[in-house]
């Protein structure tokens, strides 16, 4: 499907079909490169999906376009989600997605815009997206410019004091065009978040930094379009969307199976997978079943 | 005072004066330019530019990873970000931050530092800047320069502005002698040679040019006639001019404010090495941090003037076979 309009958005009920195929696309992408962080970039696959389709105001045809929304993925390790809604909408062919982490290849395995401009940032480095979002704003601020900032961070970077170096300056400056979301999906390389640097208060820390701050399910398609639209009009704060997710959401025996935070699927695991996400379960039942499946999880 | 003898010290701007003067003027004719500050803007001399265009100065706070990534993010927007805190802060703390936010995107951010080297003076080590030119020589695309007085410091700066990419600037805290005229013209990339010998070639930058001269004229007394680069510019090294003047004179001394390791030193004996190897001694801090005291006292203690400048061309020009 390609969707070449001025503004990219779709009718709502087409949404959770579009998350449906980019969790797809992110199972083949990384089956087929071999390596990659499925957990981070199914957790997101409806923000991912609500960006993409309904609340940034961008051009698939024209990335480069000057009256755009910016798009920041902070947590960079979670691109596959990002180049899938990017395919999906139209930014290049779906076949591109096939080169994920080859030599060559514009969809590198962190983003980096030498490859691909349109991703407006270089990220992979926990914790510094989140600023270059925040000089986006300022700029936009600077500028009086009637557009949003869109930055996408997990949860591991609150571990980082960079983010909140950012989050201090976002509230001080009311970048209110700065819309953070954050895929809380409880996980981060070595395991439980709550087991290695617990977050909480999360909410409360963030609006100590003046920041004003919805939690939504995020795999919720509406309570995230609510959150966005709010998020959108607000005035004189910095926007934050906790958004409480599945890691590995969707694949049932990725689902809080923490193995799969930085491990590719199997040619076998990525068969089941998909048939799983369209809607049998079978083959990964089976799977699990034959023990064929390291579980790690809770 | 035996110094004032052999050679007239004029003294000029400090580097960092030149810097904050040079930026208000880039301000007035640039709306693109936005200055960030960590806080220090009454050291680096941002605060003149504050003082003219609040609206395109942020001082971030004591916050050098934020602003790094600030100044990613505005460039990313089309703005000119001009960053400064001390050399120490923005590049040793903020390393990370330059190469994700600026480096590897290739962001048209411009760097510049004070408090470059030891002639910092009575703050001590945690302020003494020795390792910053390596570390910027070290990350892609970064243009890395370490200008000698406040014409070349000006000139820079302007020039700066005019390119696209990323550029790191070190200046200093103390006055500056004058080594250039106003009218001299400066280009990164191009050293300039101030003095042209036959016997060795001292080749310096920041505060070790004025003390390459005073050494060229003493080496004079002794029958040695030695030519003085001014190389403002680390990378990209002017390697055809090294190597013209090493062709002419056959030996050649590096003199840095800044640890001998992965400087300026580091660099022309790369370019020496593969082009025309010559003995070469480098004149630099010795893999050690520095220490409180007078600038003069601590350029003296390790080794950083025009004196221990000519015994190393001495040397370098016994080793010649």
């Amino acid at each position: 499907m390609i969707i070449a309009k001025k503004i990219c958005k779709l009718p709502l009920m087409e949404l959770p079909s579009i998350a449906r195929e980019v969790r797809k696309e992110v199972i083949r992408m990384l089956a087929q490169a071999g390596s990659g962080h499925p957990g981070g970039s199914l957790s997101a696959a409806e923000i991912a999906t609500c960006l993409f389709f309904q609340a940034m105001r961008h051009d698939p045809k024209n990335p480069q376009w000057e009256d755009r929304d910016r798009f920041v993925l902070s947590k960079g390790h979670g691109c596959p989600v990002v180049y899938a809604a990017m395919a999906i909408a139209g930014y290049f062919p779906k076949e591109l997605l096939g080169t994920l982490r080859k030599l060559g290849s514009p969809l590198q395995g962190h983003p980096d815009t030498r490859f691909m401009p349109a991703l407006e940032a270089c990220t992979g480095s926990l914790g510094q997206g989140l600023s270059i979002a925040a000089g986006l704003a300022l700029a936009m601020q600077m500028d009086k410019k009637d557009r949003r900032v869109y930055v996408l961070m997990s949860d591991g970077e609150n571990e980082e004091g960079q983010t909140w170096e950012a989050a201090g300056f976002a509230g001080f400056h009311k970048l209110d065009r700065l819309i953070a979301i954050l895929d809380y999906n409880g996980y981060q390389l070595d395991g439980a978040i709550k087991d290695i640097l617990d977050l909480e208060p999360l909410r409360s820390k963030w609006e100590s930094f003046r920041w004003n701050v919805q939690e939504v399910d995020g795999h919720s398609i509406p309570e995230l379009l609510a959150a966005l639209g709010k998020a959108k009009g607000a005035k004189g704060q910095p926007q934050m969307i906790i958004a409480h997710t599945v890691k590995g959401k969707g694949v049932s025996f990725m689902e809080n199976n923490n193995t799969f935070h930085g491990v590719a699927p199997t040619q076998e695991e990525m068969q089941a997978a998909i048939k799983e996400l369209d809607g049998d379960p079978s083959l990964s039942q089976a799977l699990v079943a034959a023990g064929k499946i390291k579980k790690g999880g809770k | 005072m035996e110094k004032e003898k052999a050679l007239e010290k004029k003294m000029g701007l400090a580097t960092r004066d030149a810097y904050g003067q040079a930026l208000a003027e880039l301000g007035r004719s640039n709306p693109k330019i936005v200055v960030l500050d960590g806080d220090l803007s009454a050291s680096t001399k941002t605060n003149l530019f504050a003082k003219e265009f609040p609206d395109r100065f942020y001082n971030v706070g004591i916050a050098e990873a934020n602003l790094v990534g600030l100044a990613g993010g505005l460039a990313q927007a089309g703005k000119i970000p001009f960053i400064s805190s001390f050399a120490c802060f923005m590049v040793c703390r903020a390393y990370d931050q330059l190469r994700m936010a600026v480096a590897v995107p290739h962001q048209n951010v411009k760097v510049v530092t004070s408090h470059g080297g030891i002639s910092v003076g009575e703050d001590g080590a945690s302020q003494q800047s020795i390792e910053d030119v390596a570390l910027m020589v070290s990350m892609p695309g970064f243009i890395v320069t370490v200008p000698s007085d406040e014409h070349c410091t000006r000139a820079l700066v302007k020039q700066a502005a005019q390119i696209k990419g990323p550029v790191y600037i070190r200046t200093g805290r103390p006055k500056a002698p004058l080594i250039h005229e106003a009218s001299t013209s400066f280009s990164f990339g191009k050293g300039i040679l101030l003095r042209k010998g036959k016997d060795v070639t001292l080749v310096a930058n920041g505060l070790m040019v004025f003390e390459s001269l005073w050494a060229a004229e003493e080496l004079e007394k002794s029958g040695i006639s030695a030519s003085v680069i001014d190389m403002h510019t680390v990378k990209p090294l002017d390697e055809d001019l090294v190597v013209s003047q090493a062709q002419a004179t056959g030996a050649v001394v590096t003199a840095e404010e800044h640890q001998v390791w992965g400087g300026l030193g580091a660099a022309v004996a790369s370019a020496l090495g593969r082009k025309c190897p010559v003995p070469q001694e480098l004149v630099g801090i010795q893999d050690t941090y520095a220490e409180s005291g007078k600038p003069d006292e601590l350029l003296e203690k390790y080794g950083l003037t025009g004196r221990r400048i000519a015994e190393a061309a001495r040397k370098a020009v016994s080793r010649k076979r």
